[in-house]
């Protein structure tokens, strides 16, 4: 595949949650190595969004592909596709019966079929790459929310996917703990990772972003790189909200 | 002035509970209170019995739980019958797992037609008496397939407890968090994949207590395939009595033998239950 066509498109996609109508005409399109920076208020459909590209909703009309593959509700290639798209939910959803190894070694093993040897070698790794290499045979309960989210992040980069979402990862941390988040995260853009993120944390966007997106009422109302999208919007929606949250 | 308060409070013993609940939940008094109960409900029974001319016959019961002759020590009828009862509850509740397990992933499969012959599954089968049940598998649909009275024992009950089963198996997996199932699709896993390493390690804990009391209630249950003669406990015990009129002495006995392997199963129940709720 050529590096100029787009990893993820989203064309003229519509989402209905019964009658609410979540995602209106999204037309939107990621580039390999990307890294695209989600906002807007709650319930303004960035999470919807970002759910349908692993096909975790399913959208109701519009076209979305993902890495070469078309996304719909059924489709058989769905499964192979989630191996490609790592997940960083807000809520980390670690594996609760499972130690923190295991945790990073269950995709690995059973579904990329990786020896159980060089699974759990790629995961020390990636735990040290997290700062955590010390917490592996522990259980995630015995983990701080910080801690665990660090886990749920090594356990998608286990999974050596191209695509990382991450929804408002950094909601449940510590302070002190986003920025080394941040680091790994921008290595990993460095290493040819497409993210896609949605996020309030509006320092963290302007470090790391190659295009922000700003969402509300299900549409898209403004797409730019982060120097122009935080000096000045184009839409008054858009400078509203950035006013409101970049108050303190 | 509040400093010293609480100094000159320390130590000081709290106030006792009234005289009268002080007494009532003490140990002998419980104690007292429980042996008359008991001794009442004994008692009664036994001059009843009695004003009734009843011939109370215990020494003949041992032989039919053991004997023990010049040929060695051999198994009375009525631990043969209990042997039959632990292998057809046995037999029957692997069976009704089986079907239970199929039937929860049928209505959870989120198929409409598999949803519906889920739940008609399940209507027909709570909605019908266990009694019924076992007349219907055994003198409709036992001359239809040529199975025997054993088999339709088995059966009726697979069948029976599988609808309860289902149902517990199906609040266990509900009972795992909607993250846990994101999380597992996310990393790549198929539905066999998911439900295998992800969701039903985790529903196990939800679902132990409710299933051992399953368990318990399909030992119970199955004394009810007397009615077809089948050879468990309850039938060999009917026929001992219409052999020797025995009734009351042969009825306290397989009460309390049935009491016994309940109690057992409720024990090692619980003992797996706090293994499963320590790891977690």
């Amino acid at each position: 595949m050529s590096n100029k066509l787009p990893i993820i498109e989203f064309e003229s996609v519509d989402k209905f949650y019964g009658k609410f109508h979540a995602l209106k005409n999204v037309s939107i399109s990621v580039n390999p190595g990307e890294r695209m920076v989600i906002c807007g208020p709650s319930g303004s459909g960035k999470s919807t969004l970002i759910r349908c590209i692993n096909g975790l909703e399913s959208h109701n009309s519009g076209k979305l592909t993902v890495d070469g593959v078309e996304v719909f509700e059924g489709s058989k290639n769905i499964i192979k596709l989630r191996q490609e798209i790592g997940m960083v939910f807000q809520q980390f959803n670690l594996f609760p019966h499972l130690t923190v190894l295991e945790n990073l070694t269950i995709g690995p093993i059973k579904v990329r079929k990786i020896s159980k040897p060089e699974a759990e070698l790629m995961a020390r790794k990636y735990l040290e790459r997290v700062h955590i290499p010390e917490q592996a045979e522990k259980y995630p309960a015995e983990l701080s929310g910080g801690q665990q989210q660090r886990v749920a992040i090594a356990r998608s980069l286990c999974m050596e996917s191209k695509i990382l979402l991450f929804d408002e990862p950094t909601s449940a941390l510590d302070p002190e703990m986003i920025n080394e988040v941040l680091d790994v995260m921008v290595e990993l853009a460095d290493s040819g990772m497409t993210m896609v993120c949605v996020t309030h944390e509006m320092g963290f966007a302007r470090k790391v972003a190659d295009t922000m997106v700003f969402m509300d009422e299900g549409k898209i109302i403004e797409v730019a790189p982060p120097d122009k999208f935080f000096s000045k919007p184009d839409s008054d929606r858009c400078r509203e909200f950035l006013e409101q949250i970049l108050e303190h | 002035m509040k400093s010293s308060d609480s100094i000159s409070l320390q130590g000081l013993p709290v106030r006792r509970p009234p005289p009268l609940n002080r007494f009532f939940s003490s140990t002998p008094v419980s104690i007292i209170i429980y042996c008359c109960i008991v001794g009442a409900i004994l008692y009664s029974s036994f001059t009843g019995a009695q004003s009734m001319g009843y011939n109370w016959q215990w020494y003949q019961i041992p032989k039919y739980i053991y004997t023990y002759t010049e040929d060695g020590f051999q198994f009375g009828e009525l631990m043969l019958g209990l042997w039959k009862t632990i292998t057809l509850s046995f037999t029957a509740f692997i069976l009704a797992m089986v079907i239970g397990l199929l039937v929860a992933l049928l209505r959870l499969s989120g198929l409409l037609i598999g949803t519906k012959v889920a739940i008609c599954f399940l209507e027909f089968v709570r909605n019908v008496p266990l009694l019924v049940l076992v007349y219907l598998f055994y003198y409709v649909l036992g001359p239809v397939f040529k199975y025997d009275r054993y088999t339709a024992s088995i059966l009726c009950l697979a069948v029976y407890h599988s609808a309860l089963i289902s149902e517990i198996l199906r609040a266990g997996i509900n009972a795992v968090a909607q993250g846990q199932w994101e999380a597992a699709k996310s990393i790549g896993m198929n539905k066999t994949q998911m439900y295998r390493y992800i969701i039903l390690p985790q529903s196990i804990r939800f679902m132990l207590p409710p299933m051992t009391g399953e368990v318990v209630h399909m030992v119970k249950s199955s004394a009810i395939v007397s009615v077809i003669a089948v050879a468990e406990l309850t039938t060999l015990g009917q026929n001992i009595i219409s052999d020797t009129y025995m009734a009351f002495e042969i009825w306290f006995t397989i009460a309390i033998i049935y009491m016994i392997v309940i109690l057992i199963l409720s024990i090692g129940a619980s003992q797996v239950e706090k293994r499963y709720t320590v790891t977690n």
